[in-house]
């Protein structure tokens, strides 16, 4: 059963990926490409290094593997969740278990982590910082999961029968943890005094954007792969088949 | 197989959808997500923070999709 869910979970994930390229390819690549050259405009002459890859080949074929290879391990992961979920939380039909699974993650580890690092286009961050601001993003991001499942657990154990308050104090106690986790990690601030604003913005805008189309295509593109398949008679198929 | 039997048992009220037994899920659980950390490592990482390979092709490759996604590129 696992690896059905997995399979389907894995192809929604690709096709959501390869939706947000598009949509990154139309909204986001203008402004990746006027930050770029806002940094060579500001390069000192003769300090331009050689392009190791293209401006095309990052934007065309680069662009479309790097989603791709995420949406895929991100489609399988979600799989995964629904699977150990799936029958144990809730009366909610498989499509409505997925798109709120993909809603789960869109906030805790795209919006949540970037209140905190928000997306930064070419010519914002200082090379020196890279590690620094890696672990930082990473800790931030391992920490929005961990708050997420402490708060998931939480509801369930929650004694009053109200569903809405259960649900309440556990996005309640989500929002305390990562608020103090955002006071307390380093704070990180790059962005040159003339990077324009707008662009800043959009870009931004355009990053939680792809990421967002990415997670509503797969989620409910998984939801609608999955859903004929986990009906009482085709679960006791299944079971005779293998 | 035994356990997959039982839970998805013709007894149970029509209707009720039965839950996967974890320890099918784990095995599948614990691949995908050494996999996934492979990969999204390779994605947002390498030849960044830190470099397994030499040189910066990787990093050079998945560039845009790497600033899309949020992690810290250079």
């Amino acid at each position: 059963m696992t690896r059905h869910l997995l399979w389907r979970g894995m192809l929604a994930g690709l096709i959501g990926a390869f939706v947000a390229a598009t949509f990154a390819l139309l909204f986001a690549e203008p402004r990746i490409d006027a930050a770029i050259a806002l940094e060579a405009a500001h390069a000192m002459p003769g300090m331009a290094e050689p392009e190791l890859v293209s401006r095309a080949t990052q934007k065309g074929f680069g662009l479309y593997t790097a989603m791709m290879l995420y949406g895929t391990a991100l489609g399988g992961l979600l799989a995964i969740l629904f699977a150990a979920l799936h029958g144990r939380v809730g009366r909610t039909s498989p499509r409505g278990l997925a798109l709120m699974l993909g809603l789960v993650a869109f906030l805790v580890i795209v919006l949540v982590p970037a209140i905190k690092y928000p997306p930064t286009p070419p010519a914002v961050g200082l090379h020196e910082t890279v590690r620094m601001r890696t672990g930082a993003f990473f800790a931030m991001l391992t920490l929005s999961v961990a708050a997420a499942t402490a708060a998931f657990m939480a509801y369930r154990r929650i004694a009053t029968q109200q569903p809405l308050d259960r649900l309440l104090i556990a996005i309640g106690l989500y929002i305390a943890v990562v608020a103090l986790l955002q006071l307390l990690l380093p704070k990180i601030d790059e962005v040159p005094a003339d990077f324009p604003a707008t662009l800043l913005w959009q870009f931004r805008l355009a990053s939680i954007g792809t990421q967002g189309v990415f997670w509503l295509v797969t989620a409910d593109l998984f939801g609608r792969l999955v859903e004929p398949r986990l009906s009482a008679t085709t679960l006791r198929s299944w079971q005779v088949a293998s | 197989m035994a356990s997959k039997t039982a839970v998805f048992d013709d007894t149970r009220p029509i209707g009720t959808i039965p839950a996967i037994p974890l320890a099918d899920i784990a095995p599948w659980a614990v691949f995908a997500s050494v996999v996934a950390l492979i990969l999204l490592y390779l994605v947002s990482t390498e030849q960044g923070a830190f470099a397994l390979f030499q040189g910066t092709y990787v990093h050079e490759f998945v560039h845009d999709g790497r600033h899309l996604l949020g992690f810290p590129c250079h």
